[in-house]
């Protein structure tokens, strides 16, 4: 079997085989068509050295095919893919020195635990000993250094993806991409996984590309997301800044909850029950969709009447549906302790220090 | 398959027959696959004056004397372990690529492909021969007319059974993913071939091999109307001066293809059969 790949050196100053390998990561005006549908449409993306950056978008939007160009999985139609300035459009998998977690389980069934971290090592030559002192380490940081010697088939889900993680890691990639590795677990083991993975990332300063369609998965991991819509890029931002500053009507409806209300602006403030704010967003004076979130709404003495429509419990804190008078229906996130009744009658009050808008169609 | 599984599968369903009848149905199956084989047990066993049982028969087909009168069939024993081993290469060679490209890279194609394959279960052996006897007169002038060449037809044979053992494989592996992992970790096509694709379809490639060892042992027509010396056609020849030798040969090669079966099924659950570790106990450690 032919080595393809040159072993890249760790880091002199490290004692660790484990060290930083950040790379930066360009797509431009990437085109991918399959058949005659575009998938990627002018795609332009830019990742720092050691930054993650998560691809957020419903089915269909063009984020896997995103990933998969830069993985080498996909020839694109045209355009450029650069790590670190090199255009690896044409290069193939095998000697793009890129690491990957899919969304279905990958671990090779025939090998141990071991065996399968050990296997990227193994393509690149590295000494037996070597190999094994590596994966062994690997497999300490995902907290699996107990397990090399069992199958797949012995670990539970959670514990293959962390395996799967060692795997793509130990080779010390340029590039870690991570196509929904966590969609197939159960709720709290994806958490878990999810912090774990960020840990990692941190430690190792590895640029990684995180493919999601999970909102909160995107908006706890990530230094920035970029929200994909039809092929392109919709808005790029730090999580907090996409859920507060939304810049389109799609972006503010994909991006957590909001209430969209009818509303006016006005010399670039938006009109709302209990006062006007400023308006986040290009739009020209006149009626206006404004986009109000859950959190920002508070039951209160005076303002928009309704009543109390639904309440579900959510934890640390209940979420009540109100419907107003108007026959809008309004989402607000509240303590516990401010529990309504359904039936009951209330008024509320819009807290927003600003808000987003965007213009009626 | 789990203990649970088999409970599942057979559980007492408004359909399902009961116990009783399940073990009346596995006798009356066993009885047929068993008197014949008993039969001719004890045919083998008949001394050669008739009037008792004794080893004599089995003895004479070892004892080195009597080699010039069994020549013929361990030409044809020969010939056919040749035959099987040279098909079975050929057949997984052939096939197996095939199988994975069309899979991984041109999935549109697999009705076609699998047409193809399964095919030649609808052609007669016999009608099989009167087209192979031309090509057989080219492949005799271009490779000799050596037994092996027997292989080449016998590919063709085999092809519904291989395709079959192979394709269920694949169908329940997620060859895609684990290739695409491969070669993100740096291997190429051919390693992965070799290092993933292969031993992750070992249970298809052993019983598509074994089946067609089984198949190759088996064959009468195509070697016989195409004129070779093989298991079956030098079996039918002694039968005619010494049954008795026929019969232990035939009992000999049924061995064979049980042993082979059981050899399939043993290799084809290793990986699977390893103590397994209760997967909430796991989780519980570690995730």
């Amino acid at each position: 079997m032919t080595a393809t790949l040159p072993e890249r050196p760790a880091a002199a100053a490290s004692s660790s085989s484990i060290v930083p390998v950040g790379a930066a990561v360009a797509f431009r005006s990437v085109v991918k068509e399959y058949a005659g549908h575009r998938a990627l449409t002018g795609f332009d993306l830019d990742l720092g050295a050691g930054e993650l950056v998560a691809l957020l978008g419903p089915s269909g939007c063009g984020k896997t095919t995103a990933l998969r160009s830069l993985a080498g999985l996909e020839a694109v139609t045209s355009g450029t893919v650069s790590i670190d300035g090199r255009d690896v459009v044409g290069v193939p998998t095998h000697r793009r020195d890129v690491g990957m977690v899919f969304q279905a389980y990958s671990l090779f069934p025939h090998l141990t635990v071991q065996q399968n971290v050990e296997f990227g090592l193994r393509m690149r030559r590295v000494a037996r000993g070597e190999r094994a002192r590596r994966a062994a380490e690997m497999l300490d940081l995902v907290g699996l250094g107990d397990l090399g010697a069992r199958y797949a088939h012995q670990l539970s889900g959670g514990q293959q993806q962390r395996v799967a993680l060692a795997r793509a890691l130990v080779t010390r990639p340029r590039v870690l991409l991570l196509d929904e590795p966590l969609s197939a677990l159960d709720a709290k083991v994806r958490v878990q996984l999810r912090d774990e993975i960020r840990r990692i990332q941190r430690e190792l300063s590895i640029t990684t590309l995180f493919v999601t369609h999970d909102q909160e998965e995107a908006l706890a991991v990530a230094d920035r997301v970029a929200v994909m819509r039809a092929g392109g890029i919709e808005q790029i931002g730090a999580p907090e800044e996409l859920y507060a500053t939304p810049a389109t009507q799609f972006v503010a409806e994909f991006v957590g909850t909001s209430n969209r209300l009818r509303s006016e602006v006005v010399s670039g403030r938006v009109r709302l029950p209990g006062g006007e704010v400023p308006a986040v967003g290009v739009c020209a004076d006149g009626p206006v969709w404004a986009y109000v979130r859950p959190e920002d709404v508070v039951f209160a003495e005076r303002g928009l009447a309704g009543t109390v429509e639904q309440v579900s419990f959510r934890g640390a804190t209940v979420r009540t549906v109100v419907r107003t008078t108007g026959d809008v229906l309004i989402t607000l996130d509240h303590r516990a302790d401010r529990r309504r009744a359904v039936g009951d009658g209330v008024c509320l009050a819009i807290t927003a220090q600003a808000v987003a808008v965007a213009a009626i169609d | 398959m789990s203990a649970v599984g088999r409970g599942t599968i057979r559980g007492s369903g408004p359909g399902a027959a009961s116990p009783a009848a399940r073990r009346a149905a596995l006798v009356v199956i066993g009885l047929v696959f068993a008197v014949p084989i008993a039969a001719m047990v004890a045919f083998s066993l008949r001394s050669a004056d008739g009037t008792g049982h004794d080893l004599g028969h089995w003895l004479a087909l070892a004892d080195p004397e009597n080699g010039r009168a069994y020549r013929n069939l361990v030409e044809g024993v020969t010939n056919s372990l040749v035959l099987a081993v040279v098909t079975a290469v050929l057949v997984l060679v052939m096939l197996v690529p095939a199988m994975v490209l069309v899979h991984l890279r041109y999935p549109r194609l697999s009705r076609v492909l699998e047409f193809v394959c399964l095919v030649p279960i609808t052609v007669p052996a016999i009608v099989l021969v009167v087209g192979l006897a031309p090509v057989y007169s080219v492949v005799a002038r271009l490779l000799g007319s050596g037994a092996w060449t027997l292989a080449l037809a016998y590919g063709v044979t085999v092809l519904p059974y291989a395709y079959r053992a192979v394709q269920s494989d694949l169908a329940a592996t997620d060859l895609r993913t684990l290739t695409e992992a491969s070669r993100t970790l740096g291997s190429s096509w051919l390693s992965t071939l070799v290092l993933v694709v292969v031993p992750s379809l070992r249970r298809g490639l052993l019983a598509a091999a074994f089946i067609t060892v089984a198949v190759v042992l088996g064959e009468y027509t195509i070697s016989s109307l195409l004129n070779r010396v093989t298991l079956q056609t030098s079996l039918v020849q002694i039968s005619r001066s010494d049954p008795f030798a026929a019969v232990i040969v035939a009992l000999l090669a049924l061995a064979f293809a049980f042993v082979l079966l059981v050899v399939m099924g043993r290799v084809g659950s290793v990986g699977s059969a390893r103590p397994a570790v209760p997967s909430s106990t796991s989780r519980k450690a570690h995730s």
